[in-house]
Parts: C-alpha cells; sequence; structure tokens
C-alpha cells in the first residue's frame, strides 16, 4: 500500500467528479460519494500508517544488524558518538548524528517512498508528478482524511436541504482531493498546482452563499491575500529551481541544501520568499486579515479548511522544505530569525484579537491564527517534532471547538455571542463538555494533547538554537498560553454560562426550510418564508453532530500520549512508549537537517502549567465573578484607545483596503494611465507618424527624386541618342550610299595597306 | 613601252569607277546616277577583260572566264537599266519630279 | 632605227583613247545638261570598247557597243524624255552633299591606287593576248556553251524577268 497511496487522493478527486455529475440525482442526497471515497481514503491512510511503521522499524532494525556485523567486523566506529551505521550504502554523507547527552542516538535512515511520472519534457527540463510519502506524510494524510470524514458526516446535518448542497459536498472532496495531493506532492511545482487548488477550494466554499455580499467579499479577500503570498512561493520556488541545479524535486533540493552545496544566500533568499507564502496561507502576521473573514463560509467547512488542514498547508510546506528553511535562516545556530519572528507576533497579535470578538467562530478563527503562530515559531526555533506535533493535536482539538460552536449556531440559528447566546449548558450539555474538553485542550492543561504539544514548543525555544537560545520565544510562547486560556474562557463563559439571551419566541426550527441562510454575523430570516413555530427553547443537536464532537474531544484526550518525552519524571515508561509521534514521523533521511531535540524540561512545564492556571483564574474572576475593573474601557482613556486598536485588527484592514488598494486604484491608476496614454501612447503614435512622414519623405525625394529620375533618364537617355542617330536615317540612298562606299574605302585600306 | 602594262588598264577602271561612285553619290537626277551606274559597271568591265587578257600568258587559271563574265556584267546590266528605267519613271508620275533628294519617305 | 612595235602603237592608242574617257566620264558627272550627260557617256562606252578591242577581245567590243550604245543609252534618253528632264540647262543636278561623294571618291581610289600599284606594279600583258590562241568569239561560244551554260541560260531567264518585272513596274493602271 506505501507503494500506491498516490491512489489515496484520486478517490476523493473521483467522488468529486462524480458528485458534481450525478450527485443530484442520488436518492437521500449527494453525500454519499463524498462520505465513501473519504472514509475508504481514511481507512487507506490508517494502513498505510501501520505500513509505514513496519517500514520504519525495518529500517531500524536493518541498521542495528548493520552496526553489529561492522562492530564485529573490528571496524570501531571512529566517534564516540557515531552509533550506527547509514541503512544504504552512501556512507559518503555522513550519517545523521543525534548525539544527545543521555540520549542513545537514533542514527537510521528511512527512506521516503517515491513514485514520479514524467508529465513532459521541455528545453531539458523534466517536469514531473509524483508522490513523496515520509513519515510527515503519512502523519498528515491521517489527519486529513481522519477530519474531512468526520466534516462530511457533521455536514449531512448542518447543512441539511441547503441551496447548493451538491455543489458543496463536490467542492469538500475536491478540496481533500488536493489537501491530499498537496500532502504527497513530490516536486515543488506539484507543490504548487495543490496550493493554488486548495485555495480555490477554499474561495469556493467561504462563498458557498455568495448571495449575501458580505461573503463573496469574504472569499475574494480569502483568495487575493493568499495570491500576494503566493508570489513569493513562485520566486521562492524558481530561486530553488535554479540554484538547485535545476530540479524540482522537492528531495533533491533539501539534500543539496543540507550539504552545502547551495549558496547560504540563495536558500536565504529562497526562505524569504517561502516565508510569505507561509504567512498568507498559513494566517501570519500580516498576511493574516483573511482568516477572521473566512468565517463566513459555512461551521464544517471552517472546522475542515480553516482550523485543521488548508491553513496548515504553510507549515507544512515548511516542514516539507525544512533542509532550505534550516540552513537559510541557521535555525540551528542562531537566537532569532525571520521565521520565529514572525511566528511569535502571530501568536501574541492572534491571541490579542480574540479577546474582543462577539462573533463565537472569529474567535476560533484568532485562536486558531495564533495557534499557527506556534507552529511556525516552533519551526524556526528548531522544534520540528513539536510543531508537527502541535499541528496534530490542534487539528484535533480545533476541529472539536469549531463543530462544537457549529453546533451551537445551529441550534440558536446565530453566531453572535453576547446577543443570542448565553447559558447554553443547560440546552446543550453534550455539546458542553466537547467544547470544554477541547478548549482545555487548546490551553494546554495536563494531561490532554495541548500540553504535551505546547509544551515541547516551549521546551524548544529554551533549550535550542545558538547562543542565549531562543528565549525571548519562550516569554513569547508563555504569554501566548496566558492569554489562550484567558479568551477560552471568556468565550466558554459568554456562550454557556449566564442568562441565555436568544430570542425565544421568534425562532425558526424548521429544518425543512432551506432558505435559512447561516450568516456569520446576523439573522436572516426577513427572506425565509418560514412557519413561524413558537419554539421554546433550543436543543441539543441530533447524533450527526455529536458523534464527531465526540470523536475529536476524545482523541483531544489522549493525543498527547503519542509524544510522551522519555527523560525527567517521565524516565520510568518504557522505551517503545516514549516519542512514538516524533520515531516515527520525524524524516530521518538526507533530505532533512540534522536537528536537535528538545528534552522534557519540569521546569518549563510546571511554568506553563501555572501560567495557564493564572490565566484561567483571571478570566475566571473577570467573567464569571465580575471581579475586577469592568468598564475601564470607557473611564480610561488608555485602555479605550487599546480596544479600538483591538476592535479595528490593528487597523491592518484599513491598511490594505484604503490605503493601499485604493492608492492604487486612485492616484497610481490615473498615474498610471496618464503614463499610458500621453507617453506610451504617444511613443507608438509617434512611431507611426515618424514611419509615414519618413515614407512621404522617401517616396518624394528618393523615389520620385531619384529612381525616376534614373528611369526618366535612362529613357530620355535612349531618346536623345535615338535622335541624334535619326539622323543618320535621311531616307536618302545617296546618303546611305556614302556611308557605304565610304566605309568600304576605309576598311578597304585598314585591310591593304595596314594588314 | 614595250609592251602594255595591265596595270594601265586597272588603273583606268579604277578611275572611272571612282568617277562613277561620285556621280552616284552626288548627283540630284535619278537618270545622272543611272548612268554613273553604267560607267561604275563598265570600269569593272576593264578590269575583267584585262585580267583575262592577262591571265592568258600565265598558266593556270582561266582566262576566258574574264570575257564571259564582261558579258553577263553587260546583260546583267542591260536588264538592271531597264528595270531601274521602270522605276524612275513610276516615281516621276507619282511626283512630277526626279530629284533623288525628295525621296526620303524612310527618313527615320 | 626598229619600226616603232607594236607595243609603241598599242601605248600610244591607249592612252590617247583612255584620256578621252576620262575626261567623257568627268563631264558626265558634272554637266548641268542631262542629254549632255548621255552623249558624253556614249562617249565613254565607246572608249570601253575600244580598250576591249585593244586586249583582243573583239567579241565583248561588238557587244558593248551594240548592247550599250544601241540600247542602254537609248533607253536612258527615253527616260529622259519621259521623266521630263528639262532638256536644257537643269536648276541644279548636283546634290548637297556632294563633297562628301568627292571624299569618298578620291579615298576609295587613293585605297585602289595603292592597292594595284603594290600588287601588280610592271606586270606586263602578253604579246598576244588572244585566249586560248583562236579568235575571241570562237573562245567565247565555246565557253558560253561549255563550262559556262548554266549561267548563261540563268542570264536568260534574268532578262526575260527583268523585262517582265519593267512592264509591270511601268504599267500604267
Amino acid at each position: 500500500m506505501l507503494e500506491n497511496a498516490w491512489i489515496i487522493p484520486l478517490l476523493p478527486a473521483a467522488s468529486f467528479l462524480l458528485t458534481l455529475f450525478f450527485g443530484k440525482r442520488l436518492k437521500g442526497g449527494a453525500h454519499w460519494f463524498g462520505i465513501a471515497a473519504v472514509g475508504t481514503a481514511f481507512v487507506l491512510a490508517l494502513v498505510v500508517n501501520v505500513q509505514w511503521f513496519q517500514h520504519v522499524d525495518e529500517a531500524e532494525h536493518e541498521a542495528k544488524s548493520a552496526e553489529v556485523n561492522s562492530e564485529e567486523g573490528g571496524e570501531a566506529p571512529v566517534e564516540g558518538e557515531e552509533g550506527l551505521g547509514a541503512l544504504d550504502g552512501e556512507s559518503a554523507a555522513a550519517p545523521a548524528l543525534r548525539a544527545e547527552e543521555g540520549e542513545k542516538a537514533e542514527e537510521f535512515e528511512v527512506e521516503p517512498i517515491t513514485r514520479s511520472w514524467t508529465w513532459w519534457q521541455s528545453g531539458g527540463v523534466e517536469f514531473k508528478a509524483g508522490m513523496l510519502l515520509d513519515g510527515m506524510g503519512v502523519m498528515m494524510l491521517f489527519v486529513v482524511t481522519l477530519i474531512s470524514l468526520l466534516v462530511h458526516i457533521y455536514s449531512t446535518d448542518y447543512v441539511k436541504d441547503d441551496r447548493r448542497y451538491t455543489h458543496y459536498y463536490a467542492f469538500l472532496s475536491l478540496f481533500t482531493a488536493s489537501m491530499l495531493g498537496l500532502i504527497m506532492a513530490e516536486n515543488t511545482l506539484q507543490l504548487i498546482v495543490m496550493w493554488e487548488l486548495v485555495g480555490v477550494c477554499s474561495f469556493v466554499l467561504i462563498g458557498h452563499w455568495w448571495e449575501e455580499k458580505p461573503n463573496s467579499d469574504a472569499a475574494l479577500k480569502a483568495f487575493l491575500t493568499n495570491r500576494v503570498g503566493d508570489v513569493g512561493l513562485l520566486v521562492g520556488v524558481i530561486v530553488l529551481f535554479f540554484t538547485a541545479g535545476q530540479t524540482f524535486n522537492i528531495v533533491e533540493i533539501n539534500t543539496l541544501a543540507n550539504e552545502g552545496a547551495i549558496s547560504q544566500t540563495a536558500l536565504l533568499v529562497a526562505s524569504l520568499c517561502l516565508l510569505a507564502a507561509v504567512m498568507s496561507k498559513s494566517g501570519q502576521f500580516i498576511l493574516h486579515t483573511w482568516l477572521p473573514d473566512a468565517m463566513a463560509g459555512p461551521t464544517p467547512v471552517s472546522a475542515l479548511i480553516h482550523a485543521a488542514t488548508m491553513v496548515v498547508a504553510g507549515v507544512f510546506m515548511v516542514g516539507r522544505m525544512y533542509g532550505v528553511f534550516f540552513n537559510g535562516l541557521n535555525i540551528g545556530t542562531s537566537s532569532v530569525n525571520a521565521l520565529a519572528v514572525v511566528g511569535g507576533i502571530t501568536v501574541l497579535g492572534g491571541a490579542g484579537l480574540a479577546f474582543v470578538q462577539d462573533d463565537i467562530k472569529k474567535v476560533l478563527a484568532y485562536s486558531t491564527v495564533s495557534q499557527l503562530g506556534y507552529m511556525v515559531m516552533a519551526l524556526g526555533v528548531g522544534a520540528w517534532t513539536a510543531a508537527f506535533f502541535h499541528l496534530f493535536t490542534h487539528a484535533l482539538f480545533k476541529a472539536g471547538l469549531f463543530l462544537g460552536s457549529g453546533s451551537v449556531a445551529h441550534a440558536v440559528h446565530s453566531f453572535d455571542m453576547k446577543k443570542d447566546m448565553g447559558g447554553m449548558k443547560k440546552f446543550m450539555p453534550k455539546t458542553y463538555v466537547t467544547f470544554l474538553i477541547c478548549s482545555v485542550a487548546l490551553a494546554g492543561m495536563f494531561p490532554f494533547a495541548g500540553f504535551f504539544s505546547k509544551d515541547e514548543i516551549l521546551a524548544g525555544a529554551g533549550q535550542l538554537g545558538g547562543e542565549g537560545n531562543y528565549t525571548a520565544f519562550v516569554v513569547v510562547g508563555t504569554l501566548g498560553a496566558l492569554m489562550t486560556a484567558a479568551y477560552m474562557t471568556r468565550c466558554i463563559y459568554l456562550t454557556f454560562f449566564g442568562e441565555y439571551r436568544g430570542d425565544l419566541s421568534h425562532h425558526a426550527h424548521d429544518h425543512g426550510d432551506a432558505e435559512a441562510a447561516e450568516t456569520s454575523d446576523e439573522l436572516d430570516h426577513a427572506a425565509a418564508p418560514h412557519v413561524d413555530v413558537p419554539h421554546a427553547v433550543p436543543h441539543e443537536s441530533g447524533p450527526r453532530i455529536l458523534v464527531p464532537l465526540y470523536i475529536l474531544s476524545g482523541l483531544a484526550v489522549i493525543a498527547g500520549l503519542a509524544n510522551l518525552p522519555k527523560n525527567g519524571i517521565f524516565s520510568f515508561l518504557p522505551e517503545s512508549l516514549t516519542l512514538r509521534f516524533e520515531h516515527y514521523y520525524e524524516p530521518k533521511a538526507l533530505y532533512f537537517p540534522i536537528i536537535e531535540h528538545p528534552e522534557f524540561s519540569l521546569a518549563t512545564a510546571v511554568t506553563s502549567l501555572v501560567i495557564v492556571t493564572v490565566g484561567w483564574a483571571l478570566a475566571y474572576a473577570w467573567y464569571f465573578k465580575g471581579l475586577g475593573p469592568h468598564g475601564i474601557t470607557q473611564r480610561n482613556k488608555l485602555a479605550r484607545a487599546g480596544h479600538t486598536l483591538l476592535v479595528n485588527k490593528y487597523y491592518f484592514d484599513v491598511l490594505y483596503t484604503d490605503v493601499i488598494a485604493g492608492s492604487v486604484k486612485g492616484p497610481i491608476a490615473r498615474a498610471a494611465n496618464w503614463f499610458n496614454q500621453n507617453v506610451l501612447d504617444g511613443i507608438v503614435n509617434g512611431a507611426g507618424i515618424g514611419a509615414r512622414k519618413s515614407g512621404e519623405w522617401v517616396y518624394r525625394n528618393i523615389d520620385q527624386g531619384i529612381v525616376d529620375t534614373i528611369v526618366n533618364g535612362s529613357g530620355a537617355t535612349a531618346e536623345g541618342t535615338g535622335e541624334v542617330f535619326r539622323q543618320v536615317q535621311t531616307g536618302k540612298v545617296q546618303q546611305y550610299g556614302v556611308l557605304l562606299f565610304a566605309a568600304t574605302a576605309v576598311l578597304a585600306g585598314i585591310f591593304i595597306i595596314v594588314i | 613601252m614595250d609592251a602594255l602594262y595591265l596595270n594601265q588598264f586597272l588603273f583606268l577602271g579604277a578611275i572611272l569607277f571612282c568617277i562613277g561612285v561620285y556621280g552616284v553619290l552626288a548627283k540630284r537626277n535619278a537618270v545622272i546616277v543611272l548612268m554613273s551606274v553604267e560607267l561604275i559597271l563598265n570600269a569593272v568591265n576593264i578590269n575583267f577583260v584585262a585580267f583575262g587578257a592577262f591571265w592568258s600568258g600565265q598558266p593556270g587559271g582561266s582566262p576566258i572566264s574574264g570575257t564571259v563574265f564582261a558579258l553577263f556584267v553587260i546583260a546583267v546590266a542591260a536588264a538592271e537599266v531597264g528595270v531601274g528605267l521602270a522605276i524612275v519613271l513610276l516615281i516621276h508620275r507619282n511626283r512630277k519630279s526626279v530629284d533623288l533628294d525628295d525621296v526620303d519617305l524612310m527618313k527615320g | 632605227m626598229t619600226v616603232l612595235g607594236a607595243a609603241v602603237a598599242q601605248n600610244i592608242f591607249f592612252y590617247v583613247i583612255a584620256a578621252i574617257m576620262v575626261f567623257a566620264a568627268f563631264r558626265v558627272v558634272t554637266t548641268k545638261n542631262v542629254v549632255h550627260a548621255a552623249i558624253f557617256l556614249v562617249m565613254v562606252l565607246a572608249g570601253v570598247g575600244a580598250q576591249f578591242i585593244l586586249l583582243a577581245a573583239e567579241f565583248v567590243a561588238a557587244t558593248q557597243v551594240l548592247v550599250y550604245i544601241g540600247a542602254v543609252v537609248v533607253l536612258i534618253l527615253f527616260g529622259t524624255m519621259l521623266t521630263r528632264a528639262k532638256i536644257g540647262r537643269d536648276v541644279d543636278l548636283t546634290n548637297d552633299y556632294w563633297f562628301v561623294g568627292a571624299v569618298t571618291s578620291v579615298m576609295l581610289f587613293a585605297v585602289m591606287g595603292y592597292s594595284l600599284w603594290d600588287a601588280f606594279e610592271s606586270t606586263p600583258l602578253p604579246e598576244d593576248t588572244r585566249i586560248g590562241g583562236v579568235n575571241n568569239t570562237a573562245a567565247v561560244s565555246d565557253s558560253i556553251f561549255g563550262q559556262y551554260l548554266v549561267p548563261f541560260e540563268v542570264i536568260s531567264v534574268l532578262l526575260l524577268s527583268a523585262l517582265i518585272g519593267a512592264i509591270v513596274i511601268a504599267r500604267r493602271d
């Protein structure tokens, strides 16, 4: 199955086409193709995972036996830290050294599974399409297919009787197919194609209810902001193509980067360009503005795309090209670099904005932005496994949170926490429990998943890097954890506690009403012809919504066990239970740089737990107990200014829309138009006029003057000489006779006398 | 003075010939021109017969050819004068004059 | 003193006749009277006949006188009369470019004279210039009915055609 893992993206792709063409005819809805395809893909992904574990174990086993053989053969290892030899005979490259104090070096190479087919050739460059499967890809396969499957099932209830049900499922399938294709992309060109494809699907799905202008605006904003970053992607890929010897192959590029065959400057330039793409796709500051607006799409879409899968495409890309980033930005040996800075700013910025949102989905959106910042920051400090482990756990509990918010909103038909929710705990207890579990996991409390992943990031920031490590980012991460706990508590309070603020009388609960458009911010019942059933209270959602929630929250609890640390207080654990995530999923091959791994640090862990508890306590005090300086923003100018700044999202939208776009639309466009009309057209017209005038001149002077003179002259000459010679023809025979006799005399004289 | 010399006759012939040429070229009246042509022909005849006499004393050659040829020339000259005068008559009939200066219809 | 040989007599005879001929020829082309020109032509033609006799070609001489003087000159006189050439002095019988003609004939004479002198200087004619040892008439008849039969017949046809042609041309229709 490992060899044939390329089938996995094809299944949802086929279901896309089938749903598009045949979905409407399916009795019972168009979701069956999609669910069948993604379900099968999930099962295959599980199979692939199991086979990958076997593959890794085999590689380790072979490496160990090779080391044993070489020791028996008398070949002592050269250095003390060099443990096991490399798997394949490529001894030219140094085996991956993982010398850590107190840790036995894990040095075996795990070859990734690659297949490629040449798509076309031109100019000596082969364009291939193929599959690259390594630990990271296998992990992502699992995550994407799982979340997609849960979202498919959830959507059968959530968007039931929607105006474009078939279309929705078709594009869910297409999105799944392209995300899986992106994960398994073998070369950077394929990566770009899949990248754009997920962008397109995001656009379509965000604008699913495009009849309302805010939705289509949000879709456009998402797509166009992503395009800004994609310029960086293209430039970066091109730079890498040329500096890595005209290859698009990811394995080759990263291997060359690790060996130092590509210059540092080229790698730095490529890293910064690719960083722009990460900023746009993964919602990092400053190109994050589209993500909160993307909440205009249906909630399952937000869960799938903008929490768990598409937005992590940027993080995934960094992880894929980690050789380039690690060597370009000197992640292993510096204490601050562009990746980490961007991630750090995002952590704090996103968390800050989450405090002032009234829309529950927007809170979760900014939380996603913040957590993505954590992942990017982790990659920036060199904690690769931490970043991807956090990606893994975040996908689980953030999807759970989004689906939970969808469940609540489905009940009250609104997303506004302040206006329409409150006290939902008693109406929707099951949703409340899952939501609570997931938010605790998000905050990072032991032993939930978020604790392990976030803590590893903090430990990495504190321990990795060059002089002074990345201590600044430890502070940033800790602060972010505090804020995460606080705003999630706010969110939970506003949604589930207190008095129900929704309108109990005016409430359409007729799910057969397809026109009840669920926009992000407001009720829209005016256009919906429904029977005004006075429904008393919102009620718990059906099983198709709840079961995915159970699954996700359950996983959020236990997912942390996947990467248990093995030192410190966890030393009692047998080796086969610790660091499983890292063991199986972290690439160990020539194309992955040699990185260090952080150890479990009790100090960091305890500190973060304390900080999280403090955050909870503060928020609890503020909201639940009403303590603290409520209303300070009205009284204090500084507080109000800060609040206004947050509410206006740091004025980024103003900057982009009014300043940049506005100036381009206005003065710059006018200037360009003036330039075009007067200068460029002037040149063109001038060229035309010049050509015409020179043509006229040539015609007058050269054609008529010179050429015609020559022609006429020759005629005149002929005529003149003819005139002259014509006089010989007098018509008088005697004159002819004169000529005849004279010539005869002369000729005869010549012949006789001279000759 | 002991013999007749060939050159005498040939020179005589040459003189007559040249006078005849002058007459052909320089006279306006067509009839005079015809008469000059007769002069030329006769000069040629003298040449022929002189040579015939010359060759009669030389071995080889055909001395009688000169004489016979002179006869033929006489015959042809007669024919030519006949035809020529007919033409002159025709010209005269058309133009009422035989001035050769006026016959320049072929003037180019 | 020996009697002056025949050659001397021939020479005298020759030079006298030659002088008359040249003078007459000159007058043919310079006279302003067409009829006078015809008469001078007769003198030339007669002189030519005399020269023929000197060269022992009596048949040709007889033919010359008969044909030329008897027929051709008569013809010319008829032509003169029929073309109403003025009998008497004419306006001007000489061309505008007579000088060119004179020059040409002088040039021609120069060339011819030079070549003649160069080639045949002092080449004597034989004593007995009878051809074939027989008299001229016999020799001529032998020739034109023997060796030159075909040209003889051709000449006959030529005369015939000239006759017909002249009639055709000068026909009044």
